[in-house]
């Protein structure tokens, strides 16, 4: 097996449900401390993933940012995902956190409806959040509340549309002229 | 430019031709390129400059910051659509005569990116003269590249280049309009006749370099 | 005077001296290290304000990627940090390797952090040449482009590719090292010391090179965290973070070496940082070359690797799997992975995301550049327009990795 991040105990166990078998103590000292933070966990690949519900994720995210046992200083990644066009819930927002004194990682996710995309911002907790929400913004059109400046980062700025949505087609819509 | 033009035009052909071929010389041995590099491609170009693949050997020497100086623009790299504009708009400001090498297969052509955010070849903004494929080429590549235009160069007449207007000067090739074929030429089964790799011209005295 | 006329958003002071004044730095600059845009609000010469536009190198790669079947996703994580195509490649082909649960072969792992470590010295090299070339000393960047042109020469005798090798692949590498490789591999990491001393000795008591890089660009071990740096820019400030340490990767947890770090957080501090990382990556090829023992390079899965093209030509179940690996890619287990390692930038963390099938859903790039520029607006504020210049180069930053 490569070496992976993390000392997991079983590294590709997969296990679902909220009343998960919590091998990780991170999850278990969470869950003890708020247990309606956590909606999911899932233990694959030496990686932890905690599905938190939106409207708790700053909440969760500035808890573990402070809390011993977590020392999440770091934030890695903001990522989007599109899961499909017939998916429901359509889009995640992965948050990586990772702890420069305790050198362990965790991935914190949140399920969103095609409806209803947004999501608080968490560049108070993390101020590299801000260009890492702008750019799922601009991929994906997930609306962070709260952020200070979220415009288009990577796309021009009078572009229609965005880009890493699945129904998005490869070759954009027509080929450029200068006109 | 404009003096020449007025000798050009009182004097006969056969002194013309003289006229060219010292101009051509000249231009053609001070090609001072503008910094134009995108992408990984601007790496390598950086490489043809370095002391391995000597670029200023054949006039090439200084790579102007500003496009007012400069009368060659290689295009190295992905140009993307917002950097479209852009490009056109230092294209515009480079003085005539100018010329522009497309390096690499992304500004030929998209190369491997053939999506909505890459420009699909370089010569839908401004007019290329010499394509260089590759990903990236090699810097021998470009500095053939470089050779290659100064055959194109030395072809040149002092009657042909005036200073005509923006609107004319376009007229070699309209963005966006390349002919797109319907790929019947692949079908035929008739070899074109085989050219030279440059055509021959009758300024040119070939040296050995 | 002229016949153009001002746009009307644009309105014209009484008393333009006593206002601020916002200018444009870029795209086409030849100090900003590719396509960046920086709006510079100046008082006189001073920054009060500098923010990056950025996207006019976007590529959209992370779009590419989930057209493409693993295998040849590869080639375009090449162009995406055009320095550190290795490192690109290891950090996908890794992400790769994880959710598909393959296990490497030690030569290969050995080759790879060899390779790997000649790739940061080279991406290094570049940073240092360019860095110098902003601040005024053009006789470094030729010096460093030299020893680059051998290390490029290497890569190429391994993959067939200077800029761009995809020599890493999804179980293994692409092929073994070529004959006599590791004499030329011995040679140039014999005479890299001597190249290192002589930058030293051009650049580092270089009384100009100190004034213009010491105090310069100031940023805070707490706000470096805060911004997400990473790499040589948050070891600069004093904090001991490298991945190869922390979580490590390939065997990086039985080399032998130090992480350098530095206090000042500024300039200077970056550029010690970087110098004494290109003499570690010297030591870590060093003992890598020594390790190599003759072994298998792709890993043991018929149904992923590519088979020899010997085994290929004659049996049958080698070229059927040979058939269907190219022709069809091979499905990988459902997951995502968030596989980070250490560039010659920082942490560059490939996020993949699997539904089963022979292309992936989603693989996104955390570029350490992306971030690091994030900080710029910190690290400028109230420094000189001249030094601008002096602080994109020592954020080391690659336009193609901040725009994918």
């Amino acid at each position: 097996m490569t070496s992976g991040p993390e000392n997991i105990e079983q590294p590709t166990e997969q296990s679902t449900g909220s009343e998960s078998t919590p091998s990780h103590p991170l999850v278990t000292a969470l869950q003890r401390e708020h247990p309606e933070w956590i909606g999911e966990v899932i233990h694959a690949f030496g990686e932890t993933t905690i599905i938190v519900p939106r409207e708790h994720i700053v909440a969760a995210c500035s808890f573990l940012k402070t809390w011993p046992e977590g020392q999440f200083n770091f934030l890695s990644d903001i990522c989007g995902a599109d899961r499909g066009v017939e998916e429901e819930p359509r889009f995640e927002v992965n948050y990586h956190l990772f702890s420069t004194t305790k050198y362990h990682r965790v991935r914190l996710k949140v399920l969103l409806n095609e409806e209803d995309t947004h999501v608080p911002s968490v560049s108070g907790v993390w101020r590299t959040a801000n260009w890492h929400e702008r750019e799922t913004f601009d991929m994906f059109g997930v609306i962070f509340d709260g952020h200070p400046d979220l415009r288009r980062i990577l796309l021009p700025d009078d572009w229609q549309g965005h880009a890493l949505r699945k129904d998005f087609p490869l070759r954009g819509y027509e080929p450029y002229s200068l006109k | 430019m404009g003096l020449e033009n007025i000798i050009a035009e009182a004097l006969p052909e056969v002194l013309t031709t003289q006229l060219d071929s010292l101009i051509n010389w000249a231009r053609k041995s001070s090609l001072w390129p503008a910094t134009f590099g995108l992408a990984c491609c601007a790496i390598e170009m950086m490489n043809a400059t370095t002391s391995r693949n000597d670029l200023a050997r054949f006039g090439a020497e200084v790579f102007r910051a500003s496009p007012r100086q400069a009368d060659v623009m290689i295009v190295s790299g992905r140009v993307s659509r917002k950097m479209a504009p852009v490009l056109r708009r230092i294209y515009d400001q480079m003085p005539e005569p100018k010329w522009v090498i497309s390096m690499g297969a992304c500004a030929t052509s998209g190369g491997v990116f053939d999506n909505y955010a890459i420009v699909q070849g370089v010569d839908k903004i401004v007019p290329v003269d010499v394509y260089i494929p590759g990903c990236p080429p090699r810097p021998e590549m470009l500095i053939h590249a470089v050779m290659m235009l100064q055959d194109k160069v030395s072809k040149e007449s002092v009657r042909d280049r005036k200073d005509i207007p923006e609107e004319e000067a376009r007229e070699a090739v309209v963005p966006g309009t390349l002919p797109v074929t319907d790929g019947s030429t692949a079908r035929q089964n008739t070899l074109p006749e085989s050219r030279p790799y440059t055509i021959a011209s009758r300024h040119e005295r070939r040296r050995s370099s | 005077m002229s016949s153009a006329t001002i746009p009307p958003q644009f309105e014209i002071v009484d008393r333009p001296l006593d206002t601020q004044m916002t200018i444009s730095m870029g795209p086409q600059h030849p100090s900003t290290h590719g396509v960046l845009r920086l709006e510079l609000v100046l008082d006189g010469e001073m920054v009060v304000k500098a923010t990056p536009d950025i996207g006019y190198l976007h590529t959209g790669m992370e779009k590419l990627f989930e057209y493409k079947k693993y295998q040849q996703g590869i080639v375009i994580t090449d162009r995406m940090d055009y320095l550190n195509p290795l490192g690109n490649n290891l950090a996908y082909v890794m992400a790769g390797e994880k959710l598909l649960g393959l296990e490497i072969p030690v030569r290969a792992q050995t080759i790879r952090v060899m390779m790997c470590e000649l790739q940061r010295i080279a991406s290094h090299l570049v940073w240092l040449g360019t860095h110098a070339l902003d601040i005024g000393a053009m006789t470094v960047f030729f010096y460093c482009f030299r020893e680059r042109e051998k290390i490029l020469n290497m890569i190429e005798a391994a993959s067939g590719g200077r800029l761009t090798p995809s020599y890493f692949r999804i179980g293994g590498l692409m092929m073994d090292l070529p004959a006599g490789f590791e004499n030329r591999c011995k040679q140039f990491l014999d005479n890299f010391p001597g190249a290192v001393d002589e930058f030293h000795k051009l650049l580092t008591g270089n009384r100009i090179f100190q004034r213009r890089t010491q105090g310069i660009g100031q940023i805070s071990a707490e706000d470096a965290i805060d911004w997400g740096l990473s790499g040589p820019c948050l070891r600069g400030s004093g904090v001991n973070l490298d991945i190869r340490r922390a979580n490590p990767y390939c065997g990086y947890e039985n080399y032998d070496f130090e992480v350098p770090v530095e206090t000042d957080g500024d300039v200077w501090a970056r550029y010690m940082v970087r110098m004494r990382e290109m003499r570690e990556s010297h030591k870590i090829a060093t003992q890598a070359l020594s390790r190599l023992q003759p072994g298998p390079v792709k890993a043991d899965a018929p149904k992923v690797v590519l088979p020899d093209r010997e085994a290929m030509k004659s049996h049958m179940d080698a070229l059927i799997h040979h058939f269907l690996i190219v022709a069809e890619g091979f499905d990988v287990p459902a997951g995502e992975v968030y596989h980070p390692i250490e560039a010659s930038k920082g942490e560059l963390g490939v996020y993949m995301k699997s539904d089963g099938g022979p292309k992936p859903s989603r693989v996104h790039f955390r570029g350490p550049s992306f971030v690091n520029l994030s900080a710029l607006p910190v690290m400028s504020e109230g420094e000189m327009v001249a030094d601008i210049v002096a602080i994109i180069g020592s954020l080391d930053v690659v336009l193609g990795e901040i725009d994918r």
